[in-house]
């Protein structure tokens, strides 16, 4: 599967290299009939892109824009336009701030985590090891197929008071946990649950770069006597950078977006200790106030934003 | 040398079983945990086995829990999600690859747009516009939005791209319709890109939970994940056996299909990962 937007240079090019002597009136039909096939086949996507998606986006604009509350919903030409009133209610908002915070704790140990366990994995069933490799990818692999909520269901019995970690920890003599009522182990269960959700997504990807470099170079620094870590610093890890940054970015992108996690985990508690942006959006939302959580999704897509630019040069670059 | 090396290897196969067990243990305790009756968990919460192989946790989960019909809702919104992708999405993205016309650029940066969009900063509006269709607490209203994907699209398109353009036009010089190119000589040949697209909405339909959740009001159109969810917070971590059966019966289908088709959930999932 092609990584780059952009694939190779429109078809109609090598359409009239095909037939360079077919006469200009037919083909101006063929085109036009392309046209007409064209928009047909395009419909239904861009209805729906329109209606969910297109339109969805500016009304969440225009509604972060206005004093909308859900007892609004009915008549939303009522509401008053305030300006950037609500980014500035949002943003000196003490729980919002807490949120973002939270949201800059998950992507700063989350992200690392899996960038570096999720390159263990890659390199071990690169190279390291030979017999029942697919058995061991696919099994690194089946968390990020696993549906959130049965995993929640699942973390949530693991770490339950009487749950099997702390039976486990109180065989080896310490004592168990609260695990998700006290703010530093709730958030580290959550940790563990997105790294554990996400590892075997940076392994394939580091997987699929790894097997980019080509065996001659190493074959070529063998050669050379150097050994395996010197191999490791100046060979897998330059040549492997644009996979590192791709990585990087999309897990940027996820954990910032971090909803279910904490949603079904902790519902941001305890002390709201474990509620991120999206959360706190949803809560808004959930509480009424439409036009605010409006307001903070739009910060949530400025920070998003700034990361997908980058992510969008980093494609270029390398098309 | 060779004795280092084996030494090596041997820890690196240490080291892979070490990570997969860890990552494989929420599996051993769902299944395992599935099994075990309340009395067992009161009793002796950190025991690793059951005590026995009791079904009795998954026949209150359909009989008393109504699992039967979530079930049913979510089969049936993947199927719908799913085949309307296979077909929907290779139409558009077969169009943005091999059809000449004008806007085309155009239309597919708003594939792209689409494909960024935070779902987080959508789904108050997308919300709206599911009242004022009238599609509220409907499984029409869950379907809706995920008829098409933009991930799809781009899939379709870059494999579009791929295939050569000489059968079409060959097609074409024959007096073939834009519709007979496709249905006759595109979908055909497209096995492996429709696999992807049709597990990668398969993925996304059966394991979405938020926009259900919000679109869902009633029990009656409860998706297994939305009725497990609630079920988790409404028992409060009591009834592990019950939930525990529950998140299986969510997973089975995945699984399964997971055992089958791993070579394409991987290359789709990896695809997807490129967002």
């Amino acid at each position: 599967m092609t990584t780059t937007p952009e694939g190779r240079a429109p078809s109609h090019s090598s359409g009239a290299r095909g037939s360079p002597r077919r006469p200009r009136a037919r083909s101006s039909v063929v085109r036009r009939s392309q046209t007409r096939a064209a928009w047909l086949f395009l419909a239904p996507f861009l209805l729906v892109t329109a209606v969910f998606t297109a339109i969805p986006v500016l009304a969440a604009l225009g509604m972060s824009l206005t004093d909308l509350t859900s007892r609004d919903i009915r008549t939303p030409l009522a509401v008053e336009f305030v300006g950037l009133e609500n980014f500035v209610d949002v943003l000196t908002d003490v729980a919002f701030q807490r949120s973002m915070l939270n949201t800059a704790m998950f992507v700063l140990l989350c992200v690392p985590l899996n960038l570096a366990l999720g390159l263990a994995l890659a390199l071990l069933l690169n190279r390291g090891i030979r017999r029942l490799r697919t058995f061991f990818r696919a099994a690194a692999y089946l968390p990020v197929i696993t549906n959130i909520v049965a995993a929640a269901v699942i973390w949530q019995y693991a770490f339950a008071p009487r749950g099997p970690v702390n039976a486990a920890l109180e065989n080896l003599g310490t004592g168990g946990l609260n695990w998700l009522g006290e703010p530093p182990s709730a958030v580290a269960a959550i940790v563990m649950l997105g790294v554990w959700r996400n590892v075997g997504t940076c392994m394939v990807l580091f997987l699929a770069g790894l097997q980019s470099i080509p065996e001659s170079v190493y074959e070529a620094a063998a050669v050379d006597g150097a050994s395996a870590p010197r191999r490791f610093w100046s060979i897998t890890l330059p040549l492997l950078q644009p996979t590192t940054l791709l990585v990087t970015v999309l897990m940027t992108v996820s954990f910032l977006s971090i909803f279910e996690e904490p949603y079904l985990l902790t519902a941001g508690g305890p002390l709201g200790s474990t509620r991120s942006i999206a959360l706190w959006v949803y809560e808004q939302f959930g509480f009424g106030n439409t036009a605010a959580s409006m307001a903070g999704s739009f910060i949530l897509i400025a920070f998003v934003s700034v990361v997908a630019v980058v992510q969008f040069r980093f494609l270029r670059g390398k098309n | 040398m060779n004795r280092t090396s084996r030494l090596a290897t041997t820890v690196m196969y240490a080291a892979t079983i070490v990570v997969v067990a860890a990552l494989l243990l929420p599996f051993v305790w769902v299944i395992f945990g599935s099994f075990k009756t309340q009395a067992e968990f009161m009793s002796d919460p950190g025991a690793w086995f059951p005590r026995g192989f009791p079904v009795q946790n998954y026949v209150d989960l359909f009989v008393e829990e109504g699992f039967g019909r979530y079930f049913l809702n979510s089969a049936i919104v993947s199927a719908v999600a799913v085949s309307a992708n296979v077909l929907l999405s290779s139409m558009a993205g077969y169009a943005l690859a091999k059809l000449d016309f004008r806007g085309k650029n155009l239309i597919f940066s708003v594939v792209i747009f689409a494909w960024i969009v935070p779902y987080v900063a959508i789904f108050v509006p997308q919300f709206l516009i599911i009242v004022q269709l009238g599609l509220v607490d409907t499984l029409a209203g869950i379907i809706a939005p995920i008829l098409v994907s933009p991930l799809s699209v781009f899939i379709m398109r870059q494999f579009a791209y791929s295939m050569p353009n000489e059968l079409l036009e060959a097609a074409r010089v024959d007096g073939a319709g834009e519709g007979r190119l496709f249905f006759g000589i595109f979908l055909p040949l497209s096995g492996p890109a429709i696999a992807t697209i049709a597990i990668l909405s398969f993925l996304g339909s059966w394991n979405s939970f938020l926009w259900p959740l919000i679109v869902a009001q009633s029990q009656g159109t409860f998706t297994l994940p939305v009725a497990l969810a609630v079920a988790s917070q409404a028992s409060n971590t009591t009834e592990f056996g019950l939930l525990l059966a529950g998140a299986v019966v969510v997973l089975l289908p995945v699984l399964i299909l997971f055992l089958f088709l791993q070579r394409y959930f991987i290359q789709g999932v990896a695809t997807a990962g490129l967002k």
